[in-house]
């Protein structure tokens, strides 16, 4: 083998270059202009005017963006523990083989092929509350009036429902797979161990499972700090506020009132809050470590 | 030339109709370019002023127009306009108005006149003992009454969207305090908002609220879906106020609701005592076309506007479609076809009005038009008082 082609063998800069390029393009060079807009006043339509940090004095004068913070946080933690404790069971019980789970499993994804706008359309169907299975549904559970979505107190709870229905089909996904991997050696010492099936689960699936639930978990934070075009559609972040989460809230900001500079520094901050998240999830499972927990198999 | 507007199937074969015929005489050539809507309000916020500018854009007219006009990208059309005085008295003043800005013309109107008109299911009314539609505020109060004792919500409103809860104080504003209340508000004069009339007309939508003639969920009520269209057009609302399109509209999805002539529509009542001339419009006036100050050929860009959308093949094709241009002498076109009643209810209601005060939605400013429209989502909610809905949008507008 000459040398030439050992070295072209080997990875180096030419190799990552064009995934260099794309993230540059895509991703840095949108970042360092969304950092410059957060300085300047700019409609779109004239030239951006430096302002200085007015924009980020705003933040704190601004009760919207108080409420929109807290509502994406509360978005965040409920989506996080609704889609893990549904998605997680129902990975593991998809994860055994037989006709029935694959059946089932068939049905349990089809979200997955739904676009988000179609999703959001199709629940605000459903909970009309005159015509939608909201009116039907609401007074057995003492919504007499079907009011979901237009009502502040559960209309947060419809929102975190929808997405989660949206996403748990994904996240169970991962669970199923990673179940899967589980070596079936482990199960069968448990066995004779005597442990039973809630022990099993506890003490071998779930520390088993470990990676996945941070994996998932990331995701799910990132996501949900992020998403929005469900709400968009669903409530347009209403009534009122009551649903008007933080990546709404910049929209609204820069796409409907044209003050894309706030909007920015909007951005800036689910940005910034977006990765110190899902770092510190990471610094705090130990996730970086990638200690193994198959030790001795 | 470029020429960018909304897109909008029955519409769009009349406008290449009228772009047709004007490239056919072999001057200019003018290319149509369609868009949806809420991708194009962006597009075009940040094409204007750049080389990629249309020459003539579909817009507004009011705050949304005015943005472009006060970062000089507009080309004033008053001289043009009143160099050919036959083709400007042809325009409504008070359609025409909704393009002018600080008493120039930057915008000529294009399509049908959209005003507001209450909508109402005249089976339901029969049912309740209702004979004819109230003219006065009282009147109202009442039907809203024998509405509910019929067991009928008496109005149906789609709140989901505020735009649609916007038409009841928009409407009482101008019949409480006159046309010029807000009028100095879209014109930005400092502490307008604190006028007591738009404490009262919140007063009297928190009233109608109180008093369940809204029912409980419209906060959840889609326009979009027709969910609204759907409680009117079913009996279980009584009526509805909406733009002139509800007619169209309902064509459109409840065609058995037009064929058995249940539909009846009327003016918004009189309020007693109030400032405003109950003949007042309230709603679109019509939307514009504005030739860019970028334009490389602006004469023949306004040339098109002037002589198109003032030509007979153009008016007929809009009034085919169910729209009704803001133009004099239409009184014998409109009576034909199938929304002719309507048609010339809407026709006579536009001419006929004083004034024609524009939705505030497009009125305002961008930014205050969003917070308007939160705000008075908050005050259909009861989570603002009309006392604190004025301190915040007086606090929005400086």
């Amino acid at each position: 083998m000459s040398a030439a082609t050992s070295r072209a063998g080997r990875p180096g800069f030419v190799w990552v270059a064009p995934a260099l390029a794309f993230f540059a393009l895509f991703a840095l060079v949108p970042m360092v202009v969304v950092v410059f807009l957060s300085f300047t006043a700019y409609d779109g339509l004239n030239p951006p005017q430096w302002v200085g940090l007015d924009n980020w004095a705003r933040l704190g004068a601004d009760p919207l963006f108080a409420e929109s913070l807290w509502l994406s946080f509360g978005l965040t933690a409920a989506s996080w523990v609704l889609q893990t404790a549904v998605a997680l069971p129902l990975g593991v019980w998809l994860a055994r083989r037989g006709r029935t789970r694959a059946i089932l499993a068939a049905i349990f994804f089809v979200p997955l092929l739904m676009s988000s706008a179609a999703i959001a359309v199709l629940w605000g169907t459903l909970l009309d509350p005159n015509f939608g299975l909201a009116g039907v549904l609401g007074p057995l559970v003492g919504i007499a009036d079907g009011n979901v979505i237009g009502n502040s107190r559960f209309a947060f709870a419809a929102v975190v429902l929808v997405i989660g229905w949206q996403y748990m089909p994904f996240h169970t996904l991962l669970y199923q797979a990673a179940a899967r991997a589980i070596p079936v050696q482990l199960y069968d010492a448990a066995r004779v161990d005597g442990a039973g099936r809630w022990r099993t689960f506890v003490s071998i699936t779930v520390p088993q499972l470990r990676d996945t639930i941070i994996t998932s978990g990331v995701l799910i934070v990132v996501g949900s700090m992020t998403t929005f075009e469900v709400v968009l559609i669903l409530t347009e972040g209403g009534p009122g506020t009551a649903t008007r989460i933080l990546p709404l809230h910049m929209y609204l900001t820069g796409f409907r009132s044209f003050d894309m500079g706030y909007a920015s520094a909007l951005a800036v901050v689910l940005l910034v809050l977006g990765t110190a998240l899902s770092l510190l999830i990471a610094r705090v499972t130990g996730y970086r470590k990638m200690a193994s927990q198959r030790e001795g198999l | 030339m470029n020429l960018w507007t909304l897109q909008n199937e029955g519409i769009n074969t009349v406008q290449q109709q009228a772009v047709d015929g004007f490239n056919d005489a072999g001057g200019p050539q003018i290319t149509l370019t369609t868009y949806l809507n809420d991708p194009y309000k962006s597009a075009l916020q940040t094409a204007v002023g750049s080389p990629n500018s249309p020459d003539i854009f579909y817009n507004w007219g009011g705050g949304n127009l005015r943005g472009y006009v006060e970062a000089g990208q507009v080309t004033d059309l008053t001289g043009a306009l009143d160099a050919r005085p036959e083709i400007k008295d042809r325009f409504l003043p008070q359609v025409l108005n909704g393009g002018t800005i600080d008493g120039k013309v930057y915008g000529i109107p294009m399509q049908g006149v959209q005003p507001l008109s209450m909508f109402y299911n005249k089976e339901v009314f029969a049912k309740a003992g209702i004979a004819e539609f109230p003219t006065t505020w009282q009147g109202f109060l009442d039907t809203v009454d024998k509405l509910k004792a019929a067991g009928v919500q008496p109005i149906a409103l789609a709140g989901a969207q505020s735009w649609t809860e916007m038409m009841y104080p928009e409407m009482l504003l101008d019949r409480v305090g006159g046309t010029e209340t807000f009028q100095a508000i879209a014109d930005g004069e400092p502490g307008a908002w604190r006028d007591p009339a738009v404490v009262r007309a919140m007063t009297m939508v928190q009233d109608l609220v109180d008093h369940g003639a809204f029912g409980t969920n419209y906060a959840a009520v889609d326009y979009d879906n027709q969910a609204s269209q759907a409680l009117l057009t079913s009996g279980r609302a009584g009526m509805e106020l909406m733009g002139s399109w509800q007619v169209t509209s309902l064509n459109d999805n409840f065609p058995d609701f037009l064929d058995a002539g249940k539909l009846g529509w009327a003016p918004f009542p009189a309020v007693e005592g109030g400032k405003g001339d109950p003949r007042n419009v309230v709603g679109n006036p019509s939307n514009f076309y504005s030739v860019s100050r970028s334009s490389a050929d602006a004469p023949a860009a306004t040339d098109f506007l002037l002589t198109r959308m003032t030509s007979p093949e153009y008016v007929q094709g809009m009034i085919d479609k169910g729209q009704v241009p803001g133009l004099t002498g239409l009184d014998q076109q409109v009576k034909q076809g199938r929304f002719a009643d309507f048609n010339t209810f809407t026709y006579e209601q536009t001419k006929n009005a004083p004034t024609f005060t524009q939705s505030w939605d497009q009125a305002l400013p961008a930014a205050e038009a969003q917070t308007m429209l939160t705000n008075l989502a908050k005050v259909f909610n009861k989570e603002l008082t009309p006392q604190q809905f004025v301190e915040a949008m007086d606090t929005a507008s400086r």
